[in-house]
């Protein structure tokens, strides 16, 4: 089989990985171990692989790993400051925001992508950032309640 | 000798909260494995058919191919794939993969191969030859004479009647009902129709499988029932229980659709032929017709009632079909009688119901287990009668309902497929959640408020609902503790989390009885070679049954632990406390012993390990009491309804965590407006899946929710560990009527089937000559 090499930033460190051209960067990420990217549905459609790209949220199912040549790249494992969690992981938790915890990642990195670019969002902003990822566990009141309990704090 | 509550009660975070915000490695899928092949599940084309020939020839020959199986591969045992305590009450009709075909998307044959690519290729080189036989796919046409018969295979067992595609029958009742209606003063009677619902659990199903060191097969499975699924392999694959270790790893959503033996059999039949790892993972696709999904059914409704509002007779008749196979057939349905009925204390009552094959996908267990369709039935009929008789819906309610201290006899006539037992009402705050949940939404005065001019069109609709907490006399499980030199404790249980937070709410009952705080629990569950037993994660069980095993364990552990402090502390064990990670004298001279030196005394002294474990099991289900509100807003023009304001108030008993027991309902709301309004798998003429994605299949998103109140209206249930009853399935039951009286509250019309399309209440308006210009 064809392969090519990719250099990406992955949470701030450098690799170079060997891919075939037409490897999922979902699929990649998982092969290298980054278990937080979600397999839901492959077709763009539930957001669970979702990770940011240059600080956007994007499918990583719906992207060459090839396609990610020299990009930045954060998943739910880089978001966390060494071993203090951030304050949108924190106040998941403390809203009881997380309960299979599947699409989790996926609503953070969302919020987190909205809370750098907007950070005392409107609670309609946030349905709108969270709105590409589907939970069937929440009903997203809590979630939101989160996002928008992160805010506060950051705004603080 | 107990302190006041420390822990129970409280919203503690998740035990497992840290890794799940993290990423860390927590689901089925998140391990890597030497070797692992990729298992791919060809599905038939044809909703009927028999496979006159096939040929794998060309597939085993593929480079990368390590497994092919098919029916001639595999030994033919018959069972039944519902993820249920031995014996099954479902019928025993499926094979591991047989020669006939009964919906599209039935087994053929099966691959593993070392990507999924040469899988899915392998897939395609499989010559398969079908005599294709008429379908039945519409629930009426099942018993028509003349229908094809699909379950013709003479070794299937626990099929009511085969020849007429019943796979199984129910009638109950109590009182006379015919006696009850010549006594009333009006009769109702109407039909109701419910859809096909697919679960939509994020995670799809996955299961893992391999040989270990030691040739036992590992099965690594999203399943709400591991301890099941081990018995059903056990018995399908032909080996011994004990060569067979199941590990449920974190479950990424299940709400039913995992009580069930899905993947784990083939997954296990492809690792022991390749003898390889074998993954297989449904795709998307695969979820919504090779899964499971909400039983469709026909609801006939009659009510019996004097001028005054009392109910005298209640009578329901369905048909409903459990598609090709009979997984959770009788259960299910028998719920849409046992557990709706009761609701209203009619001395009368009677349930019939036909659950019949059809050559669709299979239904199975799916939160609520047939209260949402019986209770669609019920309430909007009730909603009917009240407006007819020009009785406040509220007080129609208030005067019928179920109260503390009644026993429902329907109960002791429906069990889990046979007789059950009856269900005494020891805790109920149902007209207190009526109450709350109504002023929450201002019901009074918006049911009295005249109809807005304009195309948006405003109204307000309500639904009592109730459900149970496990199945009583059936349902069982167990838990073990052990202590470590920490003064911490292993609390090892067979039950299975399915994303609610089950192993928070039992280890907060451990940390609560032991007297310590929940950081020095550390919980396992769900592994079948290091957990007690536990029928697993289904019939709102897992706090009421596995909680009430947890305390009972925790209980002889706490007597364990005061013995050793009153040898080391010289002092009386009925002057002792736990409390604090610690035991203290209580009443006599201070003296106290920390946890962590009663483990070392224990541990080097004594040379004794602290630990024991218990069973639990009830012999009542007590109901959990819902009563959800609903606040609508009806575009005439477009025919679209908003819903703008979901009021649930609930009744779970003693909330262990209040913030969970919470997210439970607003899950659950979200659910249930998705069964009212979007959600239903379509098949077309010839059986096939039309919208099997989440883009043609509208479950509901962050944009898509109304405002929602969640009000927890607590009661002390006698037979639950500190209070508690159960919460995680009742609030479905009650959005799809809410809404449904709400609409009719806003145009007048009255939605009798599911999901209520804008393209229905178009055609209902301008059925009614009440266009969008009124």
């Amino acid at each position: 089989m064809k392969t090519m090499e990719v250099r990406l930033n992955v949470n701030g460190e450098a690799k170079q990985w060997t891919v075939a051209p037409g490897d999922l960067l979902l699929d990649v990420l998982r092969r290298e171990g980054y278990f937080g990217v979600k397999r839901g549905c492959e077709a763009g459609e539930c957001g669970a692989c979702t990770v940011l790209l240059g600080g956007k949220p994007i499918n990583s199912c719906l992207m060459f790993a090839a396609q990610a040549e020299g990009a930045e790249v954060l998943t739910i494992e880089g978001v966390a400051h060494g071993d203090a969690l951030d304050r949108l992981q924190e106040a998941f938790l403390d809203h009881g925001a997380v309960q299979c915890g599947f699409c989790t990642p996926a609503m953070i990195l969302n919020a987190k992508a909205l809370l750098d670019r907007k950070p005392h969002p409107s609670e309609e902003e946030v349905r709108e950032a969270l709105a590409g990822t589907f939970c069937r566990c929440t009903g997203y009141q809590k979630p939101v309640e989160a996002v928008l309990a992160a805010a506060r704090g950051l705004a603080r | 000798m107990n302190l006041p509550r420390a822990i129970v009660g409280q919203n503690v975070r998740k035990v497992e909260g840290v890794k799940l915000v993290t990423g860390g490695p927590a689901f089925t899928d998140d391990i890597q494995l030497p070797g692992l092949l990729y298992g791919k599940i060809l599905p038939s084309p044809y909703a009927h058919a028999r496979i006159k020939r096939i040929d794998t020839r060309k597939a085993k020959a593929l480079p990368g191919v390590h497994a092919v199986l098919t029916y001639k591969d595999v030994p033919r045992v018959p069972h039944t794939t519902a993820g249920q305590a031995w014996p099954e009450p479902s019928p025993y009709d499926t094979y591991l993969l047989d020669n006939k075909v009964r919906f599209v998307g039935d087994r053929v044959a099966a691959v593993a191969a070392e990507s999924r690519a040469i899988a899915e290729k392998a897939l395609r080189l499989i010559e398969v030859e079908y005599d294709v036989l008429p379908a039945v796919l519409g629930i009426e046409e099942a018993m028509a004479p003349g229908a094809a018969v699909i379950h013709d295979e003479p070794d299937s067992k626990g099929i009511y009647d085969a020849s007429r595609n019943i796979a199984g029958y129910i009638l109950r009742g109590i009182g006379d009902v015919d006696e009850g209606f010549r006594e009333s003063d009006r009769i109702f009677e109407r039909e109701y129709r419910t859809q096909r619902q697919q679960h939509c659990a994020i995670e799809p199903h996955i299961t893992i499988s391999w040989l270990d060191g030691d040739g036992r097969l590992v099965i690594r499975t999203s399943s709400q029932v591991p301890f099941h699924s081990r018995r059903q392999v056990a018995m399908i694959l032909q080996i011994p229980v004990s060569r067979i270790h199941v590990i449920k790893p974190r479950m990424g959503g299940g709400f039913g659709g995992k009580q069930e033996m899905l993947l784990e059999d083939i997954c296990g039949a492809l690792a022991l032929a390749a003898r390889r790892p074998v993954k297989i993972e449904y795709t998307r696709e695969e979820e919504f017709y090779m899964a499971r999904t909400r039983h469709p059914q026909i609801l006939r409704m009659k009510m019996g009632v004097k001028r005054d509002g009392t109910i005298l007779a209640s009578q329901l008749t369905v048909v409903a079909t459990t598609g090709a196979y009979g997984s959770h057939s009788t259960t299910v349905q028998g719920n849409t009688g046992s557990k709706v009925l009761p609701l209203y204390r009619a001395e009368h009552m009677r349930f019939e119901c036909h659950v019949v094959y059809t050559n669709t996908p299979v239904a199975g267990a799916f939160r609520g287990y047939g209260c949402p369709q019986g209770f669609f039935a019920q309430e909007t009929l009730v909603d009917e009668i009240a407006n007819e008789l020009g009785v406040d819906p509220l007080e129609f309610h208030r005067q019928n309902v179920i109260r503390l201290g009644d026993i429902d006899r329907l109960s002791a006539q429906l069990g889990e497929g046979k007789e059950g037992l009856p269900r005494h009402i020891r805790s109920c705050s149902l007209p207190e959640c009526i109450d709350r949940a109504a002023a929450a939404i201002g019901f009074a005065g918006k049911l009295k408020a005249p109809p807005s001019a304009g195309h948006l069109k405003r109204g307000v609709g309500m639904a009592c609902t109730m459900q149970g907490s496990g199945i009583a006399g059936v349902d069982w499980a167990s838990a073990f503790l052990k202590m470590n030199e920490d003064g911490s404790f292993f609390l090892q249980v067979g039950a299975a989390d399915v994303g609610g937070g089950a192993d928070t709410v039992l280890s907060q009952i451990a940390a609560e009885t032991l007297g310590v705080s929940l950081d020095k629990i550390v919980i396992t569950s769900g592994d079948t070679d290091t957990t007690p037993f536990d029928v697993g994660a289904y019939a709102s069980s897992t706090t009421i049954i596995s909680g009430g095993a947890v305390k009972k364990a925790a209980e002889k552990v706490r007597e364990q632990v005061l013995r050793m402090a009153a040898k080391m502390l010289d002092a009386p064990v009925e002057n002792l406390a736990c409390g604090d990670n610690r035991v203290s004298a209580v009443g006599g001279p201070k003296k106290s012993a920390t946890m962590t030196e009663i483990a070392l005394h224990s541990m080097y002294k004594e040379k004794t390990q602290i630990m024991d474990g218990a069973s639990h099991f009830n012999t009542d289900s007590p109901p959990p009491f819902c009563a959800t509100f609903a606040e609508v807003e009806v575009d005439t023009e477009t025919g679209k309804v908003r819903v703008l304001h979901m009021a649930t108030a609930v009744d779970p008993g003693v909330a262990i965590n209040p913030a969970q027991a919470e997210g439970q309902v607003e899950g659950a709301v979200a659910q249930g407006i998705g069964y009212a309004l979007t959600e239903e798998l379509v098949l077309d003429d010839a059986g096939r899946p039309m919208n099997p994605n989440f883009l043609d299949y509208k479950i509901l998103g962050s944009k898509d929710m109304p405002k929602l109140t969640t009000i927890l209206v607590e009661t002390d249930e006698p037979l639950g560990p500190y209070g508690a009853k159960s919460i995680s399935e009742v609030p479905i039951n009650g959005p799809a009527p809410a809404i449904a009286n709400a609409i009719f509250h806003a145009i007048g019309v009255r939605f009798r089937k599911l999901p209520i399309r804008p393209e229905d209440v178009l055609s209902a308006l301008r059925e009614k000559g009440n266009g969008a210009d009124d």
